[in-house]
């Protein structure tokens, strides 16, 4: 049976087909060169090296799909609608191929047993799939999900396309008397529904099931890159140009930057190429909002939202071409709130299905705030206070060692003799009262473990970290210049910080002029100790504590397991929270954020929830931490959220220093 | 508009403050300076008229130590020119730094135009002889308001808003050329990022005053200087915050209160 | 040296400030070894009605020209001056207040007389008087020699006692005609502070929070505190600029002067701005995380711990203890 060798309309089908095709590819690739021509109006920003690291990545991330699988309820129905799709984008090529061009000596796919058999087993698993999707729309959806109309249509389109081979295989085994029909189990199965047929009727079905199913490809094929399906075209490439297995993650640099970004972006032809094609890569899944902590406290903002308005946006003015009376990108579009609302806690990007880079957006839009010197009064005062002392408490960078004079202990200073480890302190640890404790408790536990470490004293600045986040770009590079003349005069190893933040500024963020030091989290170091047999523990500690991974040392660089063995080794049970590792719940202190004052009314500040997670645990009286910030909000939400008898906030390095009886 | 902000740099006091050796003046060794907090609030309040009626900032100051992160800093906030006049701050008086900001207006190739109006700070940490805003309108014989917390032009006059105490305010009409001491601007001072006042740094200059030092240095007979005592410490309640909460609440009673 | 000296008596709209009496005290104390006349100068139209109250001056000087009644500067530096020739003064008292702010260096400049800013004390050396002033925000003082004791000093309010220079006895008074130029900054009107809220100065009890109380939240714990001791919240300037409460709740030297029987400071520093303005409460209990916030230097009670911490728990304790 050939399908094509037919009248349609009176019309020879091969030239019906010619027809459509030609219609449907037209519109189709005029769409994507006008969708691709808006992109190339964003800056250039080199994402085409590696190409070798970047393939393998995208090959990983789109045919095993691990992202959709974090979400287990649609992970497995994704999967397969994704590899539906695959195969039947091969098999449809393959008979369009064969339709348009008859003398090609090969025979239409659904001939050939073992694609035959692919098709009906997978339309039946696809279809299964759509009911399990269909379901969870109707009767469970998840927050955040967006049930557009353009979402149902096309679950109706693939449920057509998959009926319609079904179909087809059923009616060709009527067709052909109830024989045949071995390489489409299913099709066989649904025949005897249509027996009493007539073997031409069934015959001229399976030929209408046929051109059902082409025109609807046709059609979805021009309907494609108008809706949000364009995911589906686009996503391999977001993968693809993601940088994620080639530079640290959340890094904010651009690379091969042409332009000066240091004043982020006015509008939308000023970002980055790659920011502007990542909107057509968001399938609106929701995945991102459900795991931003500040999406979850009530504040104005949902990652995905950025995402889509900056697409819509830049293809209603793009395409429309009409500059003028454009909503501003900043204010107009997105809204201020939105984008001071982010903790860059990465929650994220490390969920998002298509690997979008929501962080390094959001802070290229805060870096225009900040240019126009519209950012609040209170971060106002502290990037003022590090421009001038070099920390955000706004006090005398000689008063930054001041804890060491309290802790009885003689601690070198690395300007003036060699050390091993340069400790890198940080603001919080060196000057909130709250800290000054834990750190001076820290110092002796290294010197009990025998550690040959020294201080920067005075000439420490802030490592820049937050302030970058915040957007204010100019000011990280003082800090980071002022930082390296510091080390420059200083010797030492391998350096040793207390503060995540820090840790990840000075480990991704520094140029080391070739010399790359070590940098380490004192978590890692304590580990590193303990298993060099170097920490004199004099008792074990009993009791279930749980852990609270910091964004900027779990996420950010996936140091998990340290902090972990130490509070093992120390005798304490460590009981997971429901959210941990990679899905830890920020504290909300990111970012900048721990600069900044609530100026809308929000359920629940991030801490609190995370402490209310904490507090839901069985017979767990300790959070165990292994930030300043941490201790900051974290004793503040104890206070908030009423919890302060049942659960205490300690840091690592106390309970270090307890067991070693410091 | 011409308006003139006149910048002084005041000993910081984050940082620890000593008596040198000669018990008449502060220790060089901890010692920074800063822009005198009012003086920022004098150039914001330059700025929002700039905005509003147009016209050209002139920021002029005393050399001093850090003086010119504060001349770029004003230059990338937006002001037109940065002069700065070469006699040593730090070794004057406030009576001889309105001297010398006299000298500079004298100097001018033109007399002050009939829309210009002088904004120096307020009141500065330092003030011990007086006010340079009042001493140099009294040199310059111009109208002068001080503790002005608002300026709003019309008309070849600006109405000048000076605060009292217990948030009473009074509404003045000043003609131009005027003197007006700003205590604070109607809006805070703006946030002006790094990198722009790096590229103020390489792209604009600093113009140099061509003026005489004036006469001398302080006024007045400066007998010595030293650290207050520590005096009238508190009684400190210690202890776990349930007890302190307690004696807090002890003394609340002794002092018949709840 | 027996030339005398003039105080001049501070008052806004007809209200005499309390920094008119410790001037007057102040006068007294400089001019007891010497023996100097001490005179007060009242200005404006209803200037004479006052002098009952100046009875520690030895007699009072009116200028009652309408002109006076408005607090315009340039009128009363060009009166002053003209009294310090014809009364042959030789030391000018101004209180270092807002309201008499510029006078002081004005008379400096048309006087050639030295000018004493920030003046906290004052004591004799022989002929001369010298005077200590505040510097730098109260870190640093300095002693200022005045010969012959002659100049012109702006007195640091709450520095002298105001007790000092209250007195039943009525002094004499004298009616000064001068030449009262019409003022070239012209006064036009008062902006009154922003009306129906709590008036502080007439509290007993006030809860104040400063920069340290972290958040506007935490302003609320205050209030309740407040509430239970049955006073008012106030704030230091940071928490007024953050908009968290407003401006008739500031404390301080341009808010409001206050003197309650206790005042409850929460992570209040101590900035001298703030301190002039509650300096003289009865009782001050300063709360604060920095062991050397300077609040302790003058308070009578400290607690060196988180505010946010302990308002909670002094509320629950002031609760239970009124069962």
């Amino acid at each position: 049976m050939n399908p094509v060798q037919v009248s349609v309309f009176g019309l020879p089908g091969v030239g019906v087909l010619w027809g459509l095709t030609l219609v449907a590819f037209g519109i189709f690739g005029w769409r994507c060169w006008q969708l691709i021509g808006l992109v190339r109006r964003g800056r250039f920003e080199n994402r085409f090296d590696h190409l070798g690291t970047r393939a393998w990545h995208a090959a990983k991330g789109v045919l095993l799909q691990p992202r959709i699988f974090n979400e287990r309820s649609i992970g497995l129905p994704h999967f397969l609608i994704f590899w539906g799709f695959v195969v039947y984008v091969v098999c449809f090529n393959w008979a369009l191929l064969r339709g348009l061009l008859p003398f090609l000596p090969i025979p239409f796919p659904d001939a050939v047993g073992p694609a035959a058999l692919f098709l009906d087993v997978f339309s039946v698993l696809v279809l299964i799939s759509l009911a399990v999707a269909v379901a969870r729309r109707l009767f469970a959806p998840p927050p955040h999900l967006h049930l557009s109309l353009d979402a149902n249509l096309i679950l109706a389109l693939i449920g057509v396309l998959m009926l319609s081979t079904l179909f087809l295989a059923a009616f060709r085994v009527v067709a052909e008397g109830g024989q045949g029909g071995a390489w489409t189990p299913f099709g066989r199965l649904l025949a005897p529904a249509f027996a009493s047929l007539a073997p031409e009727r069934a015959g001229a079905l399976a030929t209408a099931m046929w051109w059902t199913h082409m025109v609807v490809v046709l059609g979805f094929l021009v309907y494609l890159p108008y809706s949000k399906h364009l995911h589906l075209l686009a996503s391999p490439f977001n993968v693809f140009f993601n940088d994620a297995p080639i530079r640290p993650p959340g890094d904010l640099a651009i690379p091969g930057a042409k332009d000066d970004f240091t004043a982020g972006a006015s509008k939308w032809e000023e970002l980055t190429w790659k920011q502007l094609f990542s909107g057509f890569s968001c399938a609106e899944c929701g995945r991102c909002d459900r795991a931003c902590p500040a999406t979850t406290a009530g504040y104005a903002i949902e990652p995905q939202q950025i995402i889509q308005k900056l697409k819509k946006h830049m293809m209603a003015t793009g395409l429309a071409g009409n500059g003028d009376g454009r909503p501003a990108l900043i204010g107009g579009v997105i809204t201020e709130a939105e984008l001071w609302a982010c903790t860059t806690c990465l929650a994220c990007m490390s969920r998002c299905a298509v690997w979008n880079e929501q962080v390094p957006l959001i802070v290229m839009l805060r870096r225009q705030l900040v240019s126009q010197g519209a950012v609040q009064r209170t971060v106002q005062d502290m990037l003022a206070n590090l421009t001038r002392y070099g920390n955000s408490f706004g006090k005398s960078d000689r008063m930054r060692a001041r804890w060491v004079q309290a802790s009885g202990l003689k601690i070198k200073d690395a300007r003036k003799e060699p050390v091993e480890y340069l400790w890198f302190v940080g603001d919080y640890a060196s000057y909130d009262p709250r800290c000054e404790e834990i750190t001076r408790k820290t110092a002796k536990v290294f010197s009990q473990a025998g550690l040959d470490f020294g201080l920067l004293y005075e000439a420490e600045r802030n490592a820049g970290n937050d302030v970058r986040r915040v957007g204010e770009e100019g000011l990280f590079d003082m800090l980071r210049e002022k930082n390296q003349q510091a080390f420059a005069k200083a010797r030492f190893q391998a350096i040793v910080t207390t503060d995540p933040h820090t840790f990840n500024a000075l480990k991704n963020e520094y140029a080391w002029n070739g010399n790359r030091v070590p940098v380490k989290h004192y978590t890692e170091v304590l580990d590193e100790l303990l298993a060099a047999g170097r920490l004199p523990l004099k008792k074990k500690l009993a009791g279930r504590v749980t852990y609270h991974d910091p964004c900027y040392l779990g996420r950010y660089n996936g140091i998990y397991e340290p902090p972990r063995r130490v509070l093992r080794a120390l005798g304490l049970e460590v009981v997971e929270m429901p959210r941990t590792r990679e899905h830890s719940h920020c504290c909300g202190a990111g970012g900048g954020r721990i600069w900044m004052e609530d100026t809308e009314k929000i359920a629940e500040r991030p801490a609190e929830n995370r402490i209310r997670e904490a507090a839901a645990l069985a017979d767990v009286p300790t959070v165990v931490v292994a930030c300043p910030k941490d201790i900051a909000m974290f004793r503040d939400a104890l206070k908030t959220t009423g919890t302060e008898g049942k659960l205490a906030v300690r840091d690592l390095a106390e309970l270090v220093a307890e067991a070693m009886e410091v | 508009m011409n308006l003139y902000v006149l910048l002084k740099m005041v000993p910081d006091t984050v940082e620890e403050l000593n008596v040198a050796g000669d018990n008449r003046s502060l220790d060089a060794e901890y010692l920074r300076f800063k822009l005198n907090d009012p003086d920022e609030h004098a150039l914001e309040q330059a700025l929002l008229l700039k905005e509003k009626h147009g016209g050209t900032i002139t920021v002029v100051t005393l050399d001093a130590p850090e003086v010119d992160d504060a001349l770029f800093t004003a230059l990338a906030k937006g002001a037109d020119r940065a002069v700065k006049i070469p006699a040593d701050q730090a070794a004057l008086g406030t009576i001889a730094t309105a001297k010398a900001f006299a000298a500079f207006f004298a100097a001018l190739p033109a007399p002050l135009a009939a829309d210009a109006l002088i904004l120096p700070g307020s009141q500065a940490v330092d003030d011990l002889e007086g006010e340079v805003a009042a001493y140099l309108a009294e040199l310059l014989k111009l109208p002068y308001l001080g503790v002005v917390c608002g300026v709003t032009a019309v008309d070849g006059k600006v109405t000048a808003v000076k605060e009292f105490s217990g948030g009473l305010r009074g509404r003045f009409e000043v003609p131009m050329p005027a003197v007006l001491g700003i205590q604070s601007a109607e809006k805070p001072p703006r946030y002006v990022p790094v990198a722009k006042v790096r590229a103020a740094m390489k792209a604009a200059k600093i113009e140099t005053a061509a003026i005489e030092p004036p006469g001398p240095a302080r006024a007045l007979d400066l007998d010595h200087m030293y650290k207050p005592e520590p005096t009238g410490r508190a009684r400190m309640l210690e202890g776990a915050p349930e007890e302190v909460a307690a004696r807090i609440t002890e003394v609340l009673a002794e002092h018949g209160v709840a | 040296m027996s030339t005398a000296i003039l105080v001049l008596v501070e008052q806004l709209r007809g209200q005499v400030a309390d920094i008119t009496f410790e001037m007057l005290g102040a006068a007294r104390k400089m001019a007891a070894s010497a023996q100097r006349p001490v005179h007060a100068v009242a200005l404006g139209r209803d200037a004479a009605g006052l002098a009952t109250r100046l009875g520690a001056a030895d007699s009072v000087l009116v200028v009652d020209d309408p002109v006076l009644d408005q607090p315009t500067a340039e009128a009363a530096v060009a009166v002053l001056q003209q009294i310090m020739e014809q009364k042959q003064a030789g030391l000018l008292l101004l209180g270092g207040t807002n309201v008499s702010f510029g006078l002081g260096t004005r008379l400096a400049a048309r006087t050639q007389l030295p000018f004493v800013n920030f003046c906290k004390g004052a004591r004799t050396d022989g002929d001369a008087l010298v005077l200590t002033s505040q510097l730098f925000g109260g870190k640093i003082l300095s002693d200022v020699k005045l010969a012959q004791g002659r100049g012109i000093a702006s007195i640091y309010p709450g520095a002298f006692p105001a007790d000092a220079g209250r007195s039943d006895k009525t002094p004499a008074v004298e009616k000064l005609a001068l030449a009262v130029p019409a003022p070239k900054v012209v006064f036009q009107q008062y902006i009154e502070p922003e009306a129906g809220d709590v008036d502080i100065t007439k509290q007993s009890v006030l809860v104040a929070v400063g920069r340290g109380i972290q958040s506007a939240d935490n302003v609320q714990l205050a209030e309740e505190l407040a509430q239970t001791l049955g006073g008012a919240v106030c704030a230091s300037r940071p928490v007024i600029d953050q908009g968290w409460l407003p401006l008739s709740r500031q404390v301080g030297k341009s808010g409001m002067t206050v003197k309650p029987r206790v005042y409850l400071a929460f992570g209040i520093s101590g900035a001298p701005e703030h301190w002039d303005g509650m300096q003289n409460s009865e009782c001050i209990i300063a709360v604060n995380t920095d062991p050397k916030a300077p609040i302790f230097d003058g308070a009578h009670y400290g607690v060196v711990g988180d505010a946010v911490e302990l308002i909670p728990l002094l509320n629950e304790k002031i609760h239970a203890k009124k069962g």
